[in-house]
């Protein structure tokens, strides 16, 4: 997968299969490499696996949540760099700050058009391009650059 | 008086020119004229001269007869003597000298007056010389009395102003009882006697001087001690006498000052007049006042003057002034005079203050009886009287509830007059003197003590209890009624309570209930949106050509769907929101806001909406706008709602948005004004509830879920503000939101 480094990876968790089929079909035509996980667990594994750039984490998840997902993500060496987009269909106050407390980068409430998702993906991956530059000049450990 | 006292001096210093020779002389011719007796006839007249020699310039009678006997020794041979004398206010014959007698025991010789027995005595008081011969035995002793001679022979001759007479005041007692000497003695007693007799007078008038002397000067004194001035004067009035005050007043010497003598001669002149005045002489004895100066100080004196004239036919008229300063007296008088007057006023005061009193004794309505210390009644008002003194017209009947209630007041009165206690109270069953209906009345009695303690009175203030009782009695009824009331009340609160119980459990229920509703409400947004989410997701993926371009007519229902879509969001949304803040679930997130950036981000983000309105949007705010401190995100949703309504209900004209700054009441005020189809006046209140347009109709002209204006309501209120509109219809309408500018108030 990581043969087509000029398309952004970006990991979808979503336990609603018709959204992340739409998310991703869009996403795809959009022209990111999209990953699927549909809980927390398996957002995990991907994760770590697939390395995406960036995490699209809808909260409500069976087996593990999302802002617990996130909190390992975030806990972990390996997956702490990666952006994480909360995505939520509970508007309700307090969600926002929860998800950000649990280290969720940027926060999108369902309904969301697909083509909004898109820009909200693409500010939080310029936004983290310019984070990321800093972090490579420190130290060499990400050879990856995002055109 | 000079001729006698010359000589005498003449025959005093021829005495002592001859003393010396003659003492010697004598020494040695005593002897010699025993021997020559009887004396020659020279001889005898030589000694007859130095006799006269010595008694002249001889005063005193002690030396004048110790110098007499001891001539008697010298020229006639008596060699021993005594000379008895009286002294003056005595009853007693003393030595007043002796001759020829060793030692001293004869000094001490007396013989008392009353010893009538004794011939001593009797020879003094007969006048006549006696012989005593001498004693030569105890009987012959018992005949003569004694004497220092002890039993030689002596004569007793009397010695008076004329010789050995019957007036005499004292004896001469010669030993021996020689015949031939009788006529040399009856020379010498006479004028022994007479010698004696004017030093005696001398004596008794030098005596009698200084008696008077001693008199005058003892008048002097108490005049003087008297204080009030006393004169003497003539009937001139001229000063004869005057005492030491009267001498200070019209009295000075030339050394004194002016002013005092001034003052002097004004009183002696005052005094004159006075004194020459005819009063005098008609009366005799006059009192006057008379105002003289005082020389020491210059004030006045007022005196009283009390003259009598003294008639003395040795010395003439003359007249006694007595002065007594009565200026002391005056001001005693004048103050006497002053408190008899504050007397009088005080008495006055007294006498209105006791009408006072009475006043308002009388006014009471209560009867007041004042009883004196032996339970006399002495004063009582009005409605006492009534009770306890009988009115005239009263029927017998009435008499006798009189008497009976006086009698029963005696008795209260008896009682508190023997008792120790100062304050009594107690209950007197008394009838109305009208009626004869029982009267009980509560009696209040204190005793009044003078100074001492003494009880000078009691006052007794009686009060009639019958209303008292009947006032018991409705409080009673009023008390069951007041308790029955709260047993009811009680049982009524006990049912609120229940009530209030059953309301605060519905209540909570209820709160659970509209809780459980948002959390449903929210949920089911949730639930809505998520298909929702897909639908809208894929419709516009289609019109976007993802998986191949679509064909008009499909892009046209695509776009309804899209649409229909995008409402049915709007309306969760706007349910969400509303359930959001009743379920209290919406926090204020507050901070400093700038309202013109505010403003301008409203309107760049119904850019589209506003382009395809062609209204023109005008910001028309103040530059110097004060930031302020409010929920930035409801501010904005409030602007944004009401500027998408003026954009949806005009059709032509102009929008404004304004702001304004109300320094009074520290508030901000932001408008959005419209030219479109306003609002009936009717329809104002309407437009803010729930789910409301105008046109209600299903075909309604106008889009919108009609929650808007609700919704902004609700947040102006969270921000304690508050949104009100104006509005004419077919002219347009403006909005206003109030905000305060220091946040929550």
């Amino acid at each position: 997968m990581k043969s087509k480094a000029e398309r952004p990876r970006v990991l979808l968790v979503d336990d609603y299969p018709d959204a992340r089929e739409m998310y991703s079909e869009y996403l795809q035509f959009s022209g990111f490499d999209v990953v699927e996980a549909s809980n927390g667990v398996e957002a995990l594994e991907r994760a770590i696996e697939d390395a995406p750039d960036i995490i699209l984490m809808d909260l409500s998840l069976p087996v593990m949540d999302g802002w617990e997902a996130t909190r390992r993500l975030k806990a972990d060496t390996r997956t702490a760099g990666i952006p994480v987009v909360a995505l939520t269909g509970h508007a309700l106050a307090g969600i926002s700050e929860g998800a950000r407390k649990a280290g969720c980068d940027a926060f999108v409430t369902k309904p969301c058009l697909p083509e909004d998702l898109v820009k909200e993906i693409r500010k939080t991956l310029d936004r983290d391009a310019s984070a990321a530059a800093k972090r490579s000049r420190r130290s060499g450990k990400y050879e990856k650059t995002i055109g | 008086m000079l001729g006698p006292r010359h000589a005498a001096h003449l025959a005093a210093a021829a005495v002592q020119h001859r003393t010396p020779k003659r003492r010697g002389a004598a020494a040695t011719t005593s002897r010699r004229v025993r021997v020559t007796f009887p004396p020659r006839r020279d001889e005898q007249l030589a000694a007859r001269v130095r006799l006269l020699e010595g008694f002249v310039g001889r005063t005193e009678v002690a030396d004048c007869a110790q110098y007499a006997l001891k001539w008697l020794g010298e020229a006639l041979g008596v060699s021993q003597s005594i000379c008895l004398l009286k002294p003056i206010d005595e009853q007693v014959l003393f030595a007043a000298a002796a001759y020829g007698f060793a030692g001293s025991s004869v000094t001490s010789f007396m013989v008392p007056l009353d010893e009538w027995g004794n011939p001593l005595i009797a020879a003094l008081a007969g006048g006549r010389p006696a012989l005593f011969p001498a004693a030569h035995s105890a009987t012959d002793r018992r005949r003569r009395p004694a004497t220092p001679f002890e039993d030689s022979a002596f004569q007793a001759l009397p010695i008076g102003v004329s010789g050995f007479s019957d007036d005499a005041f004292g004896l001469l007692l010669i030993r021996g009882t020689a015949v031939h000497l009788r006529s040399e003695l009856a020379w010498f007693g006479t004028l022994f006697g007479q010698k004696l007799d004017q030093i005696l007078r001398q004596q008794a008038l030098t005596e009698g001087d200084r008696r008077q002397g001693r008199e005058r000067s003892l008048l002097h004194s108490i005049i003087n001690a008297v204080t009030d001035p006393i004169l003497l004067t003539d009937t001139e009035g001229r000063l004869l006498i005057a005492n030491a005050r009267a001498l200070t007043l019209f009295t000075a010497t030339e050394e004194e000052s002016e002013g005092r003598r001034g003052a002097v001669r004004m009183n002696n002149m005052l005094l004159s007049s006075a004194l020459s005045s005819k009063a005098i002489e008609e009366t005799g004895a006059t009192r006057r006042e008379l105002l003289l100066v005082n020389p020491a100080d210059g004030s006045d004196l007022l005196f009283e003057l009390l003259s009598t004239i003294t008639e003395d036919p040795r010395h003439g008229t003359g007249v006694v002034s007595v002065l007594r300063n009565v200026s002391d007296l005056r001001r005693a008088s004048e103050e006497i005079e002053e408190n008899n007057r504050r007397l009088r006023i005080a008495e006055v005061q007294a006498r209105a203050e006791s009408d006072r009193l009475n006043l308002i004794i009388d006014s009471v309505a209560d009867p007041i009886v004042v009883t004196d210390a032996a339970g006399a009644t002495s004063l009582m008002n009005e409605p006492a009287e009534r009770l306890f003194t009988l009115q005239q017209m009263a029927s017998g009947l009435q008499q006798r509830w009189v008497q009976a209630n006086d009698a029963h007041f005696s008795s209260f009165i008896a009682g508190m007059l023997v008792s120790a206690d100062r304050r009594r109270v107690g209950q007197i069953g008394l009838m109305d003197p009208l009626t004869g209906e029982a009267m009980p009345v509560e009696a209040i009695a204190g005793k009044i003590l003078s100074e001492h303690g003494e009880l000078t009175a009691v006052v007794t203030i009686l009060h009639d209890r019958r209303e008292a009782i009947e006032k018991a009695k409705l409080y009673e009824q009023l008390k069951q009624a007041s308790d029955e009331l709260e047993r009811k009340i009680q049982a009524a609160t006990a049912d609120i309570a229940q009530q209030n119980e059953l309301l605060r459990r519905q209540a909570i229920e209820l709160e659970q209930a509209s809780a459980l509703k948002s959390q449903f409400l929210a949920n089911m947004s949730h639930e809505f949106r998520t298909p929702l989410n897909a639908m809208l997701g894929y419709t516009s993926m289609l019109l976007q050509g993802v998986n191949g371009e679509v064909g008009q007519p499909v892009k046209r229902q695509l776009g309804r769907i899209e649409s229909n879509g995008r409402h049915l969001l709007t309306i969760i949304n706007e349910i969400l929101d509303i359930s959001r803040i009743e379920a209290g679930r919406m926090p204020l997130q507050v901070s400093r806001i700038r309202i013109p950036e505010l403003l301008a981000e409203v309107k760049a983000e119904l850019e589209p909406i506003i382009l395809r309105s062609r209204l023109p949007v005008v910001i028309d705010i103040p530059r110097d706008l004060k930031p302020v401190i409010t929920d930035r995100q409801k501010v904005k949703q409030i602007v944004l709602n009401l500027l998408s309504n003026a954009l949806k209900f005009t059709h032509a004209g102009t929008i404004t948005i304004g702001a304004c700054q109300q320094d009074r009441d520290r508030t901000l005020t932001l408008s959005v004004s419209d030219t479109g189809i306003g609002i009936a006046p009717a329809d104002q209140e309407k437009i803010f509830d729930d789910f409301r347009q105008i046109d209600n109709s299903p075909t309604r002209a106008y889009g919108g879920t009609g929650l808007g204006l609700s919704i902004c309501r609700r947040l102006a209120q969270m921000l304690d503000g508050r949104i009100a509109v104006q509005s004419e219809k077919g002219r347009g309408s403006t909005f206003t939101l109030t905000l305060p500018i220091k946040g929550r108030r």
